[in-house]
């Protein structure tokens, strides 16, 4: 789960990392007021959204007046912000974070993930802080500085000073650096993160160390036991079919194409995904159903793919180990009957019973298109499509 | 000789009172596993499916001699029962449990380097199938009928798409040593490389298969040691060439966050080092079959 700026600053500051003064606001009236409230003469307004990159999208603006940060807000607030991380459609900007400028000396990036290699976690520092780390990797590895963390007993202060000489930090600055280092490790691994990144992190021309910027994520599987992380969520940020699916229970991910799939297991649905697009298709979604293929989650996973408007055919991959392929057709059966599915379904089962599953399926009397194995299915699939839905195919079932 | 585990192997299950775990211990029952008891705190007295429950891991490995055991402890608890597994003395461990917190598992990790290697636990999964040695033993939730006894190695992430794999297998009737589900989660007891490891020692395995997706170093650092160390065929599927980058793909741990981490990238990795790869999903079976022929 990923978190807004002014949230991981909020987080980041319990634990003693110093971030530049600043305050939240919801309109561009309250953003001036904030602004005065703060003091000084220069003021940043950051449009909040969970994606990198808003400078150059606009999303970033330094003011200097009332006027200017009113002017500046108008313009972000219901935009949506494109940057290279947030895909064509953008973010909707909601929230726009208000801080006072900082006179900056240098800027440093500073990262916190899960290194699967050693399978700890890493501290990836760099003194070209401002770039991406795609872009420092591809052109500056030399200035990339890596730690790793013995778990057993954490982010030891000789490995915060070897990062700080390393990054030619002034040595009067060590002990700010040590304490920002040391309080990002703690929140990373109290609260359960998968990353925390700083870009920047900053010098300023009055010798403090701030976190100008700030990124996090948390892992979705331990927030059962922080229910003031879960409480940051923002659903405005996410894809409301991805956060919809989620509240069910399911496993999606929305993509570009027209064929949607429904298929048990994460590997399963991606081969399926890469079948699809092997017989000359593109697949619409990432849909895993899980283990146990009910007739209530098959309905609520047909629901959720016709959701999709550029859907215009179904796959479903079931492979029934331990649930039975005829108790997975009579699933598929009663969601054609329950929801009304206008596009061709092509249905492969595969695994325990699946003669008695077949059976149901041509039984059922719903234009249902079965194929046996995983390239006929894709096969089938693209070809539905292709054909541009003759009727013969098509599947109206009752509602 | 399969990998990991035997017919005679003795096995015992963590969390064997829940309602998944009674169905798949007495599908392993049925198909001949030697399940010798389960644990669950607090129940130690009861029977399920006819074997004793005991309070702590420690106490059955005493009562019964159990070697290995079988996780469906909740995500929460998960990572604590592997330790008290580790700990107790059990020689194999395969954790089921989906949903695990990644810190846990770097923690699990460190604990189990607290033993010398020689008593070292080796754990597979989380978030795996289980391991089988056909028509030897079974741990974990796989379908058995769909694995014939064989000579092909099989080492994946998914649990479906091995089912796919060894279903496709069986049509050709081809047989499998031993399949083992590593799991889909970012750190994992074992990595393709160890697997890769015992299937290379082992007599009964001609053949090795391997299924892995996005995201991850594991298939680069495989490829390395295939290509320096391991003389038997081997043959791959990279799922999710239609992944989006920086997308979580399902399993906690397909997403791809780094170069190498696309299926491409790692289909490419693979093949320079002498792997043969199916390029597609569909021909897993047919692939293999050609590398036997």
């Amino acid at each position: 789960m990923d978190i807004h700026e002014y949230q991981a600053k909020e987080v980041l500051s319990n634990f003693g990392v110093a971030c530049p003064d600043g305050a939240l606001a919801y309109s561009p009236e309250q953003a001036a007021y904030r602004a005065r409230e703060l003091g000084g003469e220069r003021w940043v307004v950051k449009a909040q959204i969970h994606a990198g990159g808003r400078g150059k999208a606009g999303g970033v603006k330094v003011c200097d007046s009332d006027r200017e940060i009113e002017e500046a807000c108008e313009n972000m607030f219901g935009a949506k912000l494109v940057t290279h991380q947030t895909g064509p459609e953008g973010k909707g900007v909601y929230r726009v974070y208000v801080e006072a400028a900082v006179p900056i000396d240098r800027e440093i990036y500073l990262g916190f993930v899960l290194d699967r290699t050693s399978q700890r976690v890493m501290i990836v520092a760099s003194a070209e802080g401002g770039m991406e780390i795609e872009d420092i990797s591809a052109e500056k590895p030399d200035s990339i500085v890596r730690a790793t963390v013995e778990p057993a007993v954490g982010l030891q202060e000789f490995q915060c000073r070897q990062i700080a000489f390393k990054l030619g930090v002034d040595p009067s600055l060590t002990q700010q650096l040590v304490r920002t280092l040391q309080g990002c490790y703690r929140a990373f691994t109290e609260l359960d993160a998968t990353m925390v990144e700083i870009n920047p992190l900053v010098v300023t021309g009055d010798n403090r160390i701030l976190a100008l910027d700030a990124k996090m994520t948390f892992d979705d599987n331990a927030l059962f036991r922080h229910p003031h992380v879960a409480e940051l969520r923002d659903k405005s940020q996410e894809d409301p079919r991805e956060s919809r699916a989620a509240d069910r229970g399911l496993n999606y991910v929305g993509l570009d194409g027209n064929i949607g799939c429904i298929v048990n297991g994460a590997g399963l649905a991606m081969a399926t995904m890469d079948t699809i697009k092997l017989a000359g298709g593109e697949p619409a979604n990432f849909l895993d159903i899980g283990g146990g293929a009910t007739p209530e989650r098959v309905a609520k996973a047909f629901r959720l793919v016709l959701s999709d408007k550029n859907v215009q055919a179904i796959l479903v991959n079931i492979f029934a180990g331990i649930n039975r392929c005829d108790w997975v057709a009579e699933g598929v059966v009663q969601a054609l009957k329950e929801v009304e599915v206008d596009v061709p379904v092509i249905v492969r089962l595969a695994g325990t019973n699946v003669e008695a599953g077949q059976k149901i399926l041509a039984q059922s009397g719903l234009p249902i298109i079965r194929a046996a194995t995983l390239s006929e299915a894709a096969d089938r699939a693209v070809g539905a499509w292709r054909n541009d839905l003759s009727q013969a195919t098509r599947v109206r079932a009752v509602s | 000789m399969s990998i990991l585990l035997e017919r005679d192997t003795k096995v015992i299950v963590q969390g064997i009172t829940g309602k998944m775990a009674r169905f798949h211990t007495a599908d392993m029952i049925k198909y001949g596993t030697n399940v010798v008891g389960g644990v669950v705190p607090g129940k130690g007295g009861e029977t399920v499916e006819g074997v004793p429950v005991y309070d702590t891991v420690a106490e059955a490995v005493a009562e019964t001699g159990a070697e290995a055991s079988l996780v469906f402890v909740p995500p929460p608890f998960a990572a604590d029962s592997i330790m008290e597994a580790a700990d107790a003395g059990i020689r194999y461990c395969v954790c089921i449990t989906d949903g695990i917190p990644a810190q846990d598992m770097i923690r699990v990790k460190r604990y189990m380097y607290r033993y010398p290697k020689d008593k070292r636990m080796v754990l597979t999964g989380p978030n795996c199938a289980g391991t089988i040695s056909p028509g030897k033993a079974l741990l974990g939730i796989m379908p058995s009928h769909i694995y014939l006894p064989g000579n092909v190695g099989i080492v994946g992430r998914s649990g479906t798409l091995g089912y796919e794999a060894a279903a496709q297998l069986k049509e050709r009737g081809i047989g499998v040593s031993t399949s083992v589900g590593i799991g889909g989660d970012p750190i994992n007891g074992s990595s393709f490389r160890d697997i890769l490891e015992r299937f290379e020692q082992d007599d009964d395995t001609h053949v090795i298969a391997m299924i892995g997706e996005i995201g991850g170093p594991q298939e680069a650092e495989a490829a390395d040691y295939i290509r320096d160390h391991v003389t038997k065929p081997v043959v791959a599927y990279v799922a999710g060439l239609t992944a989006p980058k920086g997308r979580t793909m399902g399993h906690a741990g397909a997403i791809i966050s780094a170069f190498g981490e696309s299926a491409s990238e790692k289909v490419e990795i693979l093949s320079a080092a002498g792997v043969t790869v199916a390029e597609n999903p569909a021909v897993i079976g047919e692939t293999i079959a050609s590398v036997m022929a």
